[in-house]
This record gives C-alpha cells, sequence and structure tokens, in this order.
C-alpha cells in the first residue's frame, strides 16, 4: 500500500460541506486534504436546489447556524473574483405568502420571534405583494419579505470552494472511495484507507452527507442519518417571471394548530438562466430513484396556484435527490466525543447548502482548538439514544414510512417536518 | 391534425398504403382499459410487435408520438405533398406496406388501438403498468394527456442521431445524415444541391445514395473509420449476405454517380457566414486525430453530417433496467433471449436493443410479441436474429469514434447548443472544477441542460469529460410536459 504525507486534516466528501470544510480549514493554515469516491458535486449537492434562507427556521439552533452562514455566503461571493457571479449568487429575498388570514395570522407571530432572533422580515399587506411579484395570483392575504434570503448554484457553489481549497494548498482526491477509518489503540484516528490507498491523518471530518451513517459506521460509532427524497420540476426558460423564493406557508397556521396532517407548499424560483424552479417534494422512501407521478401533481399544482401564468409554461425535466437526515432535523456538527479525532459536517437534510460555510468554519475552528462562533452542543452526534430511527448506516429501506410532504428547502425549522406537529407526526411512522 | 382519411395520398403502387390505417387519434381514447401489451414506438420494431401480437390474440395498444406508423425508417411524404411513389426512396417499402396493411386491418376490426401524437413521458410499472402520455402544448387539461394501462410493455423507443461537433457545425445547411434522409423521405426535400456526407456508419451510404438519387450532387462521402474491422470478421459478413448487397447497392449507386468515398477521414470545420460554402476535410490516424498537412477544402452548399445512432431508453432505465455497452461506446437495453429487460414486465425491440436496422428491429418486434403471448419463436427467425445482431455489432465496433476527435475542436466550438456552450467552458469545469462525468459537467456548465436534454451533445460532453464507460442518461421525464397537465393527473 502507498504511504503519503501527513495532513492535518482529511475530509471525507466532495459535497458543497466537504468543499467549505477544506475552505476553511485552509483558510486556518492547516494542511487539509478531500477525498470523494465521485466528481465534485456528485452526491446531494448536485441534485438540490441552492436556498439559502433564513425564512423558514424558526428561533433556535439551526436558525443561528442560518444567520451565520448567510453573512459568511455573503462575504464569500463579495471576496473578489467574481467569486459571487461564478457560484450565481443572488441575495434576491425570499417572499412568504399566506392565502387566508389565520395563516396571514400564524405568519406574523412566526415572523416576530424571528425578529427577536435577529432576523430581517417585512411584513407585505395583501393588496401590496403584486408590487413584488406581479406575476403572483390575486387575492392572497398578505406575507413577509425576508431580505436576508439568497442564493447559489449549488453545483457551482461546491466546485468553486474547493478550488479555492485547492489553490491555497488543499490536496483534492476525486473519485477514491473511503474504506476504513483507521484508529490507534487508544482509539484515536489515525487516518484512511481507500480503494488506492492510506492517507494519515489526526483529524477525519464526516462530510459524507447522506452516506454519513455509513462513514461513522467505519469509524465505529452509530450516527442515524437517512436519506429523504426530493423532487424538483424545471421548467423551459422564461423571461424573469419569478422575482423572489416564493413560498406559501399555511402550513404554518397547521402547525400552530396543532394538526399533524401532511402539508405540502411548492418553492418557486427564477433562475439567472431562465428556468423557474419548483422544489421540493420529501418523501421517506430510503433511495428509491424512481419518480413519482403524484408529487410531480402536487408540485406542479401548488406551483400554478401560487403563480397562474405557470400554467402555460412547459416542464422541461425533472431531478431528484436524497437530502441526508438525522431523526430531530438538526445536523450533526462536530468534535464526536467518542471518538477523537472524527469530526462531523453532515445530516443537513433541506438547509445543506445554505449551511455549508458555517458548518466548514465551526469545524475550522475546532480543529485549531479555538472557539467556535456558536455552542456546538445541540449539533453533537452522540445526541441520540441508540438508533431510534431505523438505526444508523445506509438507511436503504428498512424501518422507513412512506408520506409525501413537501416545503421550502433550506431548513426543516418551519417546514411540515418542524420540531413540533407534523414533524412528530413523520417521526411516528 | 394527424392522419384522416381525406388526407390520405392514392399510391397506386401501394394499394395498402400506411396513410390509410385507422388511427385513434389524438383523443386519448386509451380510456380505463387495461391492454394485455403496450407497444411504445410504431417504428418498424413496434409495428411489427403489434401487429403480431394482435393476430396472436391480444388486446394491444400501439403508441407513437408521431401522427404516423413508420418511425425513423419509414418516413411517409407528408401529406398533400402528392408524392407518389415513395417506395423509391425505400427499399423497404414493400415490407412496411405489408405491415401497415395489417395494421389497418386490426385497427378497422378493433383488435388493435392505435393511439398517435401520444408522448411518453414516464411509466408506472406494477401488476398493471400505466405509461403516461402528453399530446402536446396544445391541448390544455384533460384533453392534452392519456394514461395507457397495460399487463405488459414492449419498449420499441429506436434511437436518435449521435453527433460530435465540430467547428462550424452550427452554421445553416449542416444537417444530421438521418435528417437528410427524412427531409428527403417526408418532404421530398433536398437539403442543398451540393451536398458532402460525413461522419461515420453505415447510415451514410444510404444518404449518400439517396441524395444522389434525388437529384443532388455529392462531392464526397467522408467516413471516419478505414473499414479494416469490417474486413477482419469475415465469417459474419458471409453470414448476412442481404447486408452486402445493400451496401453494395449504395455503392453502386454513388459508383455510378462518380461519388467519391474518402476512408479515414473526416469533416473538421465547416466554413461560410450564413451558411456553409465549403468544408475542411483531413485524413484521421487510427484514434480520429487530424492529421497535419493533408487538410483539404470542398465547396459545397450542404453538409449532411452523423457518427450513427444512440438507443432512445430512458423510459426504461429511469425504472432501473439492466443496461448493457454497445461496441460503438452507446448504452443498450440488455434482454435476454426472449427480449425480457430485467424488469417483469417489460419487453424490448429494435434500436433500444442496440442499433441493428430495420429488419432487424422487425425480426425482434416480432419475435418479442411471440414471446409476450406465450407462443414459441420459429427457429428460423431465431437465427436471423442472431446473425443479424453480430452484423450490427460488428459494425457498431468498426463506427465506434476514436478518442482523438476532440481534437478538431477549438476553444470557442459550440458543444451544447441549446445552452452554447463552447468546448472551453467544458474543458476548464473538468481541469479546474473537478468534474469527471457528463452529468457533472452539465451541472457545472449547464451542456446538456437545454430543450433536447442532452441528446445532442451527450455524447461529446461524456467524452470530453472523460467520464469512463458509457451510462445510461438521467433523464425522469422522457418528454417535456405541460406543467398544467401535470396539475390536472389524477390524485394517488
Ligand atoms: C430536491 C432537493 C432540494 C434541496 N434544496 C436545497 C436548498 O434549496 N437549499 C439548501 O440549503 N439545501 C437544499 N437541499 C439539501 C442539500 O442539497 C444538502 O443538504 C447538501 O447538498 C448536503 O451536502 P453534503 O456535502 O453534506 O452532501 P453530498 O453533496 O451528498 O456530499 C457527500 C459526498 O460524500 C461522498 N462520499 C460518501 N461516502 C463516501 C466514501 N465512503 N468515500 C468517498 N466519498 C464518499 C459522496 O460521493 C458525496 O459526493 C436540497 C436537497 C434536495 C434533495
Ligand atoms: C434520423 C434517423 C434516420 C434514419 N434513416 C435511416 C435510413 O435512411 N436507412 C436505414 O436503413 N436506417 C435509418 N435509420 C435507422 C432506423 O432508425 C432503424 O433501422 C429503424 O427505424 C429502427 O426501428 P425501431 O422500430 O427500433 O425504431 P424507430 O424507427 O426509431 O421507431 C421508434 C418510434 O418510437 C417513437 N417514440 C420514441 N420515443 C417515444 C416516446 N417517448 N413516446 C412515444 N413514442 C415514442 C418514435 O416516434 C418512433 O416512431 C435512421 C435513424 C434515424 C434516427
Amino acid at each position: 500500500m502507498l504511504t503519503r504525507s501527513p495532513h492535518d486534516v482529511v475530509v471525507v466528501g466532495a459535497g458543497v460541506v466537504g468543499a467549505a470544510c477544506a475552505y476553511y480549514a485552509t483558510l486556518a493554515g492547516l494542511s487539509a486534504a478531500v477525498v470523494d469516491r465521485g466528481p465534485v458535486a456528485g452526491g446531494t449537492t448536485g441534485a438540490g436546489e441552492g436556498n439559502l434562507l433564513v425564512s423558514d427556521k424558526e428561533p433556535g439552533p439551526e436558525l443561528d447556524l442560518a444567520l451565520l452562514s448567510t453573512r459568511l455566503w455573503r462575504e464569500l461571493a463579495e471576496s473578489g473574483d467574481g467569486f459571487g457571479e461564478a457560484i450565481e449568487y443572488e441575495p434576491k429575498g425570499g417572499l412568504v405568502v399566506a392565502s387566508g388570514q389565520p395563516g396571514a395570522d400564524a405568519l406574523r407571530a412566526f415572523a416576530a420571534a424571528q425578529r427577536a432572533a435577529g432576523v430581517a422580515a417585512e411584513e407585505i399587506a395583501g393588496d401590496r405583494l403584486r408590487e413584488l411579484e406581479p406575476h403572483l395570483a390575486p387575492g392572497l392575504a398578505g406575507g413577509f419579505h425576508y431580505p436576508q434570503d439568497a442564493q447559489v448554484q449549488p453545483a457551482l457553489a461546491a466546485a468553486r470552494l474547493l478550488r479555492a481549497a485547492r489553490l491555497a494548498g488543499a490536496e483534492v482526491r476525486l473519485g477514491e472511495t473511503v474504506t476504513a477509518v483507521r484508529t490507534g489503540r487508544d482509539g484515536s484516528v489515525l487516518g484512511l484507507t481507500t480503494d488506492r490507498g492510506r492517507i494519515d491523518a489526526p483529524a477525519v471530518v464526516n462530510a459524507a452527507g447522506t452516506w454519513g451513517g455509513a462513514l461513522a459506521e467505519l469509524a465505529g460509532v452509530a450516527l442515524p442519518v437517512l436519506p429523504r427524497r426530493g423532487f424538483v420540476l424545471v421548467t423551459e426558460p422564461l423571461p424573469r417571471i419569478v422575482r423572489h423564493k416564493v413560498y406559501a406557508a399555511d402550513y404554518v397556521a397547521d402547525v400552530a394548530s396543532g394538526s399533524a396532517g401532511l402539508q405540502t407548499s411548492a418553492v418557486v424560483e427564477g433562475t439567472p438562466a431562465g428556468p423557474v424552479l419548483i422544489g421540493a417534494s420529501r418523501e421517506r422512501v430510503g433511495f428509491d430513484r424512481t419518480l413519482s407521478v403524484e408529487v410531480l401533481r402536487r408540485l406542479a399544482g401548488q406551483a400554478a396556484a401560487l403563480f397562474p401564468v405557470l400554467a402555460g409554461v412547459t416542464v422541461q425535466r425533472a431531478y431528484r435527490g436524497f437530502r441526508p437526515y438525522l431523526p430531530d432535523h438538526l445536523p450533526a456538527i462536530g468534535a464526536d466525543p467518542r471518538r477523537p479525532g472524527l469530526y462531523h459536517a453532515c445530516g443537513h437534510e433541506g438547509a445543506g447548502i445554505g449551511l455549508a460555510p458555517a458548518t466548514g468554519l465551526l469545524i475550522s475552528r475546532q480543529l485549531v482548538g479555538k472557539q467556535p462562533e456558536l455552542d456546538l452542543t445541540p449539533f453533537r452526534a452522540d445526541r441520540f439514544a441508540a438508533a431510534p430511527d431505523g438505526g444508523p448506516g445506509q438507511g436503504s429501506g428498512s424501518g422507513q414510512g412512506r408520506g409525501t410532504a413537501s416545503g421550502p428547502d433550506s431548513g426543516s425549522g418551519r417546514g411540515p417536518e418542524a420540531g413540533s406537529g407534523v414533524g412528530q407526526g413523520e417521526r411516528r411512522d | 391534425m394527424p392522419t384522416s382519411q381525406s388526407e390520405r395520398p392514392e399510391s397506386p403502387e401501394s394499394p395498402e398504403s400506411p396513410e390509410s390505417s385507422e388511427a385513434l387519434g389524438p383523443v386519448g381514447r386509451a380510456g380505463g382499459e387495461v391492454y394485455d401489451l403496450a407497444v411504445v414506438g410504431a417504428g418498424p420494431a413496434g409495428l411489427a410487435a403489434a401487429v403480431t401480437a394482435a393476430e396472436l390474440g391480444l388486446r394491444c395498444a400501439l403508441v407513437d408520438a408521431g401522427p404516423r406508423p413508420g418511425g425513423q425508417y419509414y418516413r411517409h411524404p407528408a401529406p398533400g405533398l402528392g408524392a407518389a411513389r415513395p417506395e423509391r426512396l425505400h427499399h423497404g417499402w414493400a415490407a412496411f406496406a405489408r405491415l401497415s396493411g395489417r395494421l389497418k386491418a386490426h385497427t378497422g376490426a378493433r383488435r388493435l388501438d392505435y393511439l398517435t401524437d401520444h408522448h411518453i413521458w414516464t411509466m408506472e410499472r406494477g401488476e398493471i403498468w400505466q405509461l403516461h402520455a402528453t399530446l402536446g402544448s396544445e391541448w390544455t387539461g384533460a384533453a392534452g394527456r392519456a394514461v395507457v394501462r397495460a399487463r405488459s410493455v414492449l419498449l420499441a423507443t429506436g434511437a436518435y442521431e449521435r453527433q460530435l461537433p465540430f467547428p462550424g457545425w452550427t452554421l445553416p445547411g449542416v444537417v444530421t445524415a438521418g435528417g437528410a434522409q427524412a427531409m428527403l423521405k417526408s418532404g421530398l426535400v433536398l437539403p442543398g444541391r451540393r451536398i458532402v456526407v460525413a461522419g461515420s456508419g453505415p447510415l451514410l451510404l444510404a444518404a449518400a445514395s439517396s441524395l444522389v438519387s434525388a437529384g443532388a450532387e455529392v462531392p464526397a462521402v467522408v467516413e471516419a473509420t478505414d473499414y479494416l474491422h469490417y474486413a477482419r470478421s469475415l465469417a459474419t459478413l458471409a453470414a448476412n449476405p442481404a447486408k452486402l448487397v445493400e451496401g453494395a447497392r449504395h455503392g453502386v449507386t454513388l459508383l455510378r454517380h462518380g461519388v467519391r468515398l474518402r476512408r479515414g477521414s473526416a469533416v473538421v470545420e465547416a466554413h461560410g457566414t450564413d451558411r456553409v460554402t465549403a468544408v475542411t476535410v483531413a485524413r484521421l490516424d487510427r484514434d480520429w486525430r487530424p492529421v497535419p498537412g493533408t487538410a483539404r477544402r470542398i465547396a459545397c452548399d450542404a453538409l449532411a453530417v452523423g457518427h450513427g445512432l444512440v438507443p432512445q431508453i430512458e423510459l426504461a432505465t429511469e425504472l432501473g433496467a439492466r443496461i448493457r455497452r454497445t461496441p460503438d461506446g452507446t448504452v443498450a437495453l440488455a434482454v435476454d433471449d426472449g427480449l425480457r429487460t430485467s424488469l417483469p414486465g417489460l419487453w424490448a425491440a429494435g434500436e433500444t436493443c442496440g442499433v441493428g436496422g430495420a429488419d432487424l428491429a422487425v425480426a425482434e418486434g416480432e419475435s418479442a410479441a411471440r414471446v409476450i403471448a406465450g407462443r414459441p419463436v420459429p427457429a428460423a427467425l431465431r437465427a436471423f436474429r442472431q446473425r443479424r445482431r453480430a452484423f450490427a455489432e460488428l459494425m457498431a465496433a468498426a463506427h465506434r469514434p476514436g478518442p482523438g476527435w476532440p481534437q478538431w475542436l477549438r476553444a470557442d466550438t459550440e458543444v451544447c447548443r441549446c445552452e452554447e456552450v463552447p468546448a472551453a467552458r467544458i474543458r476548464e469545469a473538468v481541469t479546474e472544477l473537478g468534474a469527471a462525468d457528463a452529468r457533472t459537467v452539465k451541472l457545472l456548465t449547464r451542456a446538456g441542460m437545454g430543450w433536447c436534454q442532452g441528446r445532442m451533445c451527450g455524447p461529446a460532453v461524456a467524452c470530453l469529460s472523460g467520464g469512463g464507460p458509457a451510462r445510461a442518461d438521467s433523464r425522469p421525464l422522457a418528454r417535456p410536459v405541460p406543467l398544467a397537465q401535470l396539475a390536472d393527473l389524477e390524485p394517488s
């Protein structure tokens, strides 16, 4: 076997999270390597959308992470060299609308709590919504504008971050599969074994996304990351008819009313290239890749309800991805107390693009022994009792119920799978 | 509107003109019936399968995106053009006339439902398969969509042409070799007066011979391979005399018109501003790299170029059907001796199993129908199929693009026409950004994200990204679908 020069840290995964980890580690002066069995963004990063949202998150650890990340994305975008354009960064803002009065009231209460946590949110009366979005359906009760919401093109974001890390000295090894995590007598990490050789490093970052559970298992620890499928519809290229990220928030009312019924809500957004993206569904069906006709029906119907003009367009393609989720819908970030030298950076579910820079920064702080900007306790990997949700590993279908829901991708705080109401419904199945 | 009786051109030579086959038309009349068999594609394979199945007593639906049967091979002059003798362009016309006569008889007797203008965009598998069709965006709401239900499905969706880009390939006057054939057969129009035919594959000779027969001047047929492969497999050649005769017939036609065949050469650039006015032809080495100092210019006003065909199989691969890699670097469905795919209830015939020509497609369609109906396949039919498959594989191996072709690209040569992505951007994605396969190149450059969904640039992008062995393209939606039709689907 080949032995290669030791690195300070080796990151498993060249998705957006792994790329951000490598970027910030290099920035902190560490010598980093990144390994991925595929190309850059070959996992979920290349199969989702690029919403960077604070609007959908209720106050709590995920919102804190999102606020930090929002700031970091903006700094990255403005860092020069056309980085912002290269990753198609658009600080376009979000618009959450309610069709009826109960929804509008719930939105108002939700926004008030968010404001207290540092989110900018401006109420828009129903009759003013079309000033922001001229093609929005008439008769909506009202909404909130969230100027901090933004967007990037995820694959480009990952590729550009990784390139920046490489130019700063990181070694990038694509097409190489990690087969073992090597540990010493005292149980601490010594490095990795791959299908091509050995990589020595005292620190390993698990940025393996939806496969983070399997990677953890290689290191001898349990982490119950499971796949959650989502579909996105892509229309033919259109002139800019959707300006913000727009989604309906009627489910806020349902969560408030304690209903556990399944809710769906499409997020509609334009892209610089012209197509409108309509996403995304949420289903727990293991890694089943087959197209769900029912999901298409719902997404299409909801999008046309928000923007009637979309009823006249053609859907050109669809794609799907598998979000990495953990039972409490928070990612695992930071050192694993069970395995010295192992750091997790996975399980970001529908918010991994948004949360990537903060995740990378916080991990780099821990790696160099500095105080992270945020308390990482809520994200600890050992927070789960033994295998609460069908066990760790690849979640290839065991013990998972079927259920379809959709909501804004970028988080779980306020979606149907939020920490209350519907979220528990999901966990029960 | 598609086929209607009144538009039928009278053709004395073929009394059973395909135009007269009675289509159910684009009204989605499939209704709630559960068919024994749904055949997707009414080309040679699907047509043969559907009529055979009907004759064996199966209730069958034949579904096609086009308005008339025949697929890519049997093309019709557009109704109204008054073409009296389409068979002149088709040595297979008699066979087709027989097939469409049978189709007409069965549709007339309601043993077979022929659904035209139905574009299948996805299939849901099960005991009873559901095939979702769109009838196009002109139709709104329920009238624009249909669901065909069947206990078994035969996929006969054919193939599309493989394109390899070169500087100038987007100029007006540059058409595909199959496109030139199609224009000629269905519109009876020529893409130009002086037409260079180039690329690789047996279609070139067929196209060139049709073009000269229709009155065009063909200054050169430029074939990238040197045909040495053929010579090495004499046994397979000898077992397929009809194919040799076919080739020889084209050869004779070309010879008679003084057409020059340049082997081991390629068009490496098309010139012109508003339209192609000339091409540069260069000799290739065995890896298809242009040999310096061999370039010469040929004046022309059109170029017909193609590099073989790519099986169109996403409806099956999206469901996880097993694939095989063909010797020419494409991906086809893997089928067993009974033409079963790896998915229970799904069969395939014709180009979906690997490109092999119309007569093989007919033989496979007929065989599959017999297997589906639980009947034996006659030994002669089986043997014919095996011979033709062997021949097809031989041709495929001979015409596999060499790895050196990207050398004729320039940095600014557009590779993806839909999204206008030049070669340099694709190379940057690979060398700078960590792409290593077509999917990642697409994500990073948009190449393949446009209207054609990578059917045009896919093979070239895959090659430029050095992405290892060919893989099935991911296309969850096999065809674009109007959003209103999706919203209108039955809730499940
Ligand atoms: C439909 C959909 C819509 C979404 N929309 C949004 C959105 O709008 N905003 C948002 O923020 N998020 C969104 N997401 C979520 C987001 O895409 C993910 O959270 C994020 O991509 C996760 O990134 P990652 O780097 O952790 O994982 P990945 O991108 O999956 O990267 C993990 C990598 O690890 C590699 N790997 C795994 N195991 C091994 C091994 N043993 N050896 C070597 N390499 C290995 C894999 O090859 C993979 O490349 C969406 C997701 C989906 C599916
Ligand atoms: C452009 C072109 C020109 C050609 N010209 C010649 C020629 O001149 N001479 C020659 O020997 N060979 C030619 N070929 C090769 C020829 O296609 C085959 O030999 C033969 O037609 C294969 O028959 P098939 O039944 O497998 O497929 P095809 O004849 O390709 O038939 C496939 C049918 O499936 C339908 N279809 C595809 N997808 C869908 C869908 N999603 N929903 C509904 N219907 C669908 C299509 O409309 C089509 O009618 C040509 C091929 C192409 C692509």
